[in-house]
């Protein structure tokens, strides 16, 4: 059973167990919580969201970045090879992308820098990786940007996206058919919600 | 109905990314926030984390020097002159099942994948300041209560024991908070 701490209100509270600790505080954060009528009209996430489509105008440009760091960073790895820095740069610039683009408007960006990611983390020796299928993924973040203003680009670049991952994902199952724990994170899906 | 008032609280956001910096102020602010506090690496952010004490931490994962999990870690010391309790985000373009336990370990409180969303931004904050869960400290975790179900079926090797009674004392959030000022 277990025993209890408590001192005078607004402290912390101490149930101690035999193998551990429930620390119970104070909700020091319960100031900022206000009940409000249901009448309410303030909308918090609908003024974020216009806040956020008045950034939109800027979202072409902050993406060109993003691909250009790409095609950089890739760049130094045909020129030096793979080792720590330039692995981690190129994964950084594809994560980045992989985050950042659906918001900018690039979804099919977003996909095909995943792809590119789960390569560069799941690879057992980069090295020994297609430098076609890599340099296919990065060209096809850059084709993807450019080309975003044009009508029929957008269903060619979720074909394209799929079609890059279905062949990474096809290298990567084999290249880690002995390594059950790589093999599980390959095939497992997302398991966060996004909202 | 609740709602917060963005007003009163203090935040510290924590990316690499510049873009997404951008874009987190531009949500906060836009919930009413005052007061953004902006790191680009996870060394910077502890820095301003012991100098600004802010009510809710938002991460990112990857960054340089040190990342978003060693800044939840160094957070997440019990014994530490700074809050260990303030309420960490990670909000990363990480989404595995291996990624979310590693997270979850290190003492993050809650997770949000990228995508950003300002509902999903939202929602998560409203849970940290509306449902805080108690704290565990065992030998090897200091942190927000890893389970989400109250359920007492569980029998697996990892359930928590009962057992000898310790005492372990806890000085005041604020005397906490205010020492390192």
């Amino acid at each position: 059973m277990a025993k209890d701490t408590k001192d005078k209100p607004g402290t912390i509270e101490v149930k101690s167990f035999g193998t551990h600790h429930v620390i119970t505080q104070p909700n020091p954060l319960r100031k900022v919580l206000l009940r409000v009528p249901e009448s309410d009209l303030d909308d918090p996430v609908g003024r974020a969201e216009k806040a956020l489509a008045g950034l939109s105008g800027e979202f072409k440009e902050w993406m060109t970045i993003e691909a250009d760091r790409l095609s950089a960073a890739h760049a130094t790895v045909q020129r030096e090879g793979f080792n720590d820095k330039t692995r981690e740069e190129l994964f950084r610039a594809a994560h980045d992308i992989k985050g950042d683009a659906a918001t900018f408007g690039y979804p099919s960006a977003a996909a095909a820098a995943e792809s590119l990611c789960r390569i560069i983390e799941h690879a057992p020796d980069l090295a020994t990786v297609p430098q076609q299928l890599i340099a296919h993924h990065i060209n096809a973040v850059q084709a993807i940007v450019r080309n975003r203003t044009k009508l029929d680009t957008a269903v060619v670049a979720g074909v394209l996206s799929k079609q890059l991952r279905g062949i990474a994902d096809e290298f990567l199952t084999h290249a880690n058919r002995d390594r059950p724990e790589h093999l599980e994170a390959i095939l497992a899906p997302s398991i966060v919600p996004g909202e | 109905m609740y709602r917060i008032d963005f007003n009163k609280l203090r935040f510290l956001i924590c990316d690499d990314n510049p873009h997404m910096r951008r874009i987190l102020r531009t949500l906060l602010h836009s919930f009413g926030a005052r007061e953004v506090y902006e790191a680009e690496d996870g060394a910077t952010a502890l820095e301003m984390y012991t100098h600004y004490v802010p009510d809710i931490v938002i991460t990112d994962w990857s960054m340089p020097i040190f990342d978003g999990l060693e800044l939840a870690q160094m957070i997440r010391q019990p014994e530490s002159k700074g809050n260990p309790y303030a309420p960490i985000i990670m909000l990363t373009g990480h989404s595995e099942k291996r990624r979310v336990t590693v997270a979850r370990d290190a003492g993050v409180t809650e997770f949000l994948a990228k995508p950003i969303s300002a509902k999903g931004l939202y929602q998560r904050i409203m849970n940290v300041v509306a449902n805080p869960r108690p704290f565990i400290k065992t030998k090897t975790y200091f942190g927000p209560d890893r389970r989400r179900n109250t359920t007492n079926t569980y029998i697996g090797p990892e359930r928590r024991g009962s057992g000898e009674v310790e005492i372990l004392q806890q000085p005041s959030l604020l005397e906490k908070a205010r020492s390192a000022i």
